[in-house]
């Protein structure tokens, strides 16, 4: 009964998305507002509705409905509540509702804005949205229906279907397979959420640039409407990178966080053209320049937004991340490649009007820098995009499967990478319009002396990985300039209005938030890099099979084997736990709880690593093998991992930076004026 | 009734490679030692478990495959000649990057192909537009840094430090 009310509701939300898309653009056309007002409406319909559908689903999956075949197959009666409520992200199906249900809450959350001064874009924002919103609901209305049930036909096969095949009865399974011990994990519950916040966020953008486009508004409205709109998309996008970090390294038990898994690549890329976006969207603000290409940014990084989706769900690449594989692979690619086309036409057939408003006075200039951010951005881009569609395409023309894996990453990002940070210290100190190498030379001596000392010193104290000194030199450079940039800035506000350095810090960060808010950014960036470089260019790691009360030695460290324990849990699961020491330099740091688990409904093994942290290093214990009878003997692998807890405190600032930068900022004096007017203003 | 079969071959097989590494062991003197075979097994990938390189693969059937390393190892085999047995054994996808020859040169050539175009692309519109800055009667303000009054006032107070 509420399967088939849930499902109901898809249905209708399906239809009435339709509709609104079709109102829409059929009320804008023919200029008749009652259309694109019941368009509106529609639009407002489709949350409540999914909201409906969601709600069915996630009673089911807690009451163990397991005669719904998407209950059966992700929850079980031993998991606890919270993780039942998970199970709506858990599978594919449901994660596609969900996907459906924040794309009708972000659409009726940006309808919700003011549109006085813009109404000529809300018919097509409307049309963008619900078509997007269509295409998805399509597909759990038609492939992946969370909803369809459990029959045995007649002639005693299993079926799954949402309505009960002739002379078929319904099967109801005593238990369910459970949720894949995978997601099991805090970061893994909080993760899916995040990303797909920022995968669909970044939709609304990309409906105003068309909406832009298509109404010849070819200013840098669209732009300001979505300022905020994207800055969000991108915390949520970048939140869901580093916690999907986390949870690898907490849950994969393979001593790192990143693995270019082509799951992981397809959750960076739209966040690398949403970054290059970032930045070059403020160059068209301040100089009208680069309109072409911020649209061309935002197209792209919404196809790669439906080429994530598409990835993770469709099954054509499979990785570690294969648990959610079916037939929707076609369906993802027509509709990527339908509005790419569709998105390109309409910006080629514009493209005389978004010739830019000013010109580029210097290479050395912030606008100049900005670009050059851009190329390196897209340079990371194609390495990332060509890494994952390459097996694929050795496939299909030699017959032959290859792997791409980290190594090709590293080895061809890595460059790009250096140049990113390089930029990051330079543009800073540059200024928009004319100026010249010796200006930015005159703003660059202080900080880059400073930052000088760092490889000398590093150097001095035995370092001889040349890209590790000149990564720390980097590092070293853009912390003088951000530092630098705060300093002046205070200074000349203590200046100016006799405030303490507290004080005029604190009012320099809030009246310019995006700019100071970008520069903790960038702090947080490089505090990452640090990490990075200590775990990439200095993880060790060993290996060995110890009896109870032997030891093996790791640098510094050394662990001993004190006991081992095999038992099942309430839960479903078997546990071989095992209890190790660590030492360092001779003194006793603590136990460790190496562990496999193995989950009888689901058949399958986690490896749960022992991890000490500190701010220098981890060292990181996993339970590889073990006798089962005696319980005597046990294979260890440890991992030494320098600096690593950097990446996680660099991800803290980088969030906290990010919600400076898109806290809502006062409005200042003389708002009153369109906001297009105050821009020509600007570069007049 | 199928997984009794199957943990007994397993047994079988784990039984017959640890008669096989140890005789291989007897034969050399000496046993490689995790790390070495890890050292190895890092480089590579099992057809089953994609994207996960054979040195942290938990699964059983890549435990196995540590274990050939093991034994050849043993045996006295070089690094490149195991890697080549595994090529040889399950194609060239068991390595962790393609061998640049056919049509993998691509793999390397491309991104760097790409990443030169777009410089030049972008090298040449920065000239365009320097050359269009150079001609035109009016040049924009050299110094607008913000349309936010409180900035402008700021950095020029920073100019006049110096």
């Amino acid at each position: 009964m509420l399967a088939n009310v849930g499902f109901f509701a898809l249905v209708l939300t399906f239809l009435v998305a339709l509709y609104g898309a079709g109102a829409a653009a059929f009320g804008a056309q023919r200029n008749k507002p009652a259309w694109v007002e019941s368009a509106r409406h529609a639009m407002l319909l489709t949350f409540p509705l999914l909201t409906l559908s969601s709600l069915c689903l996630i009673v089911l999956l807690v009451t163990g409905a397991y005669d719904v075949e998407y209950v059966a197959s992700t929850t079980s009666s031993t998991m606890p509540v919270y993780l039942k409520i998970t199970a709506w992200w858990g599978g594919q199906a449901g994660s596609l509702l969900f996907w459906s249900w924040l794309m009708a809450g972000f659409a009726t959350a940006a309808s919700a804005r003011r549109w006085d001064r813009d109404r000529e874009f809300l018919p097509w924002v409307i049309v963008v949205t619900m078509i997007t919103l269509a295409f998805f609901l399509s597909l759990t209305v038609l492939f992946e229906n969370p909803f369809a049930g459990l029959w045995v036909t007649s002639d005693g096969q299993q079926a799954v279907a949402m309505f009960q095949p002739g002379g078929a009865v319904p099967l109801v399974p005593a238990d369910g397979n459970g949720l894949n011990p995978l997601l099991r994990h805090p970061g893994m519950i909080l993760h899916p959420p995040m990303l797909y916040l920022g995968f669909v966020s970044f939709v609304i953008p990309f409906a105003f640039a068309m909406a832009a486009l298509i109404t010849r508004r070819t200013d840098d409205r669209w732009i300001r409407i979505t300022r905020r709109w994207t800055l969000i998309a991108w915390l949520f996008l970048s939140l869901g990178l580093i916690l999907g970090g986390r949870w690898a390294y907490d849950v994969l038990g393979w001593g790192g966080y990143w693995g270019w898994d082509p799951v992981e690549i397809a959750a960076l890329m739209p966040w690398l053209t949403g970054t290059a976006f970032l930045h070059s969207v403020v160059v068209q603000e301040k100089r009208g320049i680069l309109k072409r290409w911020n649209i061309v940014l935002i197209i792209l990084t919404y196809s790669l937004v439906i080429f994530g989706t598409f990835l993770t769900r469709s099954g054509v690449l499979s990785s570690v991340h294969s648990f959610a594989q079916s037939a929707i692979g076609p369906m993802f690619f027509a509709f990527i490649a339908l509005t790419f086309v569709a998105s390109l036409s309409i910006l080629i057939s514009r493209w005389p009007e978004l010739r830019g408003e000013s010109q580029l006075d210097s290479m050395f200039s912030r606008e100049a820098l900005f670009t050059l951010n851009n190329l390196l951005f897209m340079g990371v881009l194609v390495v990332c995009f060509w890494g994952v569609i390459f097996p694929l395409i050795s496939e299909i023309f030699t017959g032959q499967k290859v792997t791409v894996g980290p190594a090709f990453y590293e080895r061809a990002t890595g460059p790009l990478w250096a140049g990113l940070l390089f930029l990051m210290g330079v543009a800073p100190l540059s200024v928009y319009g004319r100026t010249s190498w010796v200006n930015l030379g005159r703003a660059m001596w202080k900080p880059l002396a400073v930052s000088l000392v760092v490889p000398v010193v590093v150097v001095a104290l035995g370092a001889r990985s040349w890209p590790a000194i000149l990564t720390y030199w980097l590092i070293a450079f853009v912390v003088a300039v951000v530092l630098y940039e705060f300093w002046r800035g205070a200074l000349a506000r203590r200046k100016l209005h006799g405030e303490n350095l507290l004080v005029a810090l604190g009012r320099l960060a809030g009246r310019n938030r995006r700019r100071y808010g970008g520069y903790i950014i960038h702090l947080g960036v490089v505090v990452m890099a640090l990490g990075i470089i200590g775990i990439e260019l200095f993880q060790t790691e060993t290996q060995g099979t110890l009896a109870r009360g032997e030891q093996m030695t790791l640098g510094d460290y050394v662990m001993t084997y004190d006991a081992l324990s095999v038992f099942d849990t309430a839960d479903g699961r078997n546990v071989a736990r095992a209890v190790v020491s660590v030492y360092k330099d001779g003194r006793r740091e603590g136990e460790l709880y190496p562990r496999r688990d193995y989950y009888y409904e689901s058949q399958q093994a986690m490896t749960m690593p022992g991890v000490r942290s500190t701010l220098e290093d981890d060292f990181y214990v996993i339970l590889v093998d073990w006798q089962p009878i005696a319980a005597q003997g046990a294979t260890f692998k440890i991992y030494h991992n320098p600096l690593v807890n950097f990446v996680w405190l660099g991800g803290l600032i980088f969030i906290l930076g990010t919600l400076v930068a898109a806290w809502p900022e006062r409005e200042p004096a003389g708002v009153g004026r369109p906001a297009t007017a105050r821009a020509g203003l600007a570069r007049a | 009734m199928r997984r009794i079969g199957i943990t007994l071959l397993g047994l079988a097989i784990g039984a017959a490679t640890l008669l096989a590494i140890g005789a291989g062991a007897a034969a050399q003197g000496t046993a490689p030692t995790d790390d070495e075979v890890n050292a190895i097994a890092k480089q590579l990938y099992c057809p089953v478990c994609e994207n996960l390189p054979l040195d942290v693969c938990p699964t059983q059937a890549c435990a196995q495959w540590r274990e050939t390393i093991r034994l050849k190892l043993s045996e006295g085999w070089s690094e490149q000649q195991i890697k080549d047995y595994f090529v040889e054994q399950y194609g060239a996808r068991v390595l962790a990057t393609p061998p640049a020859e056919g049509l993998n040169w691509l793999v390397y050539v491309l991104p760097p192909v790409a990443f030169l175009i777009g410089a030049y692309v972008v090298f040449r519109a920065l000239r365009t537009w320097r050359r269009a800055a150079a001609g035109a009667s009016v040049a924009p303000d050299a110094t607008v840094a913000s349309d936010d009054p409180y900035v402008r006032q700021l950095e020029d107070e920073l100019r006049r430090r110096g």
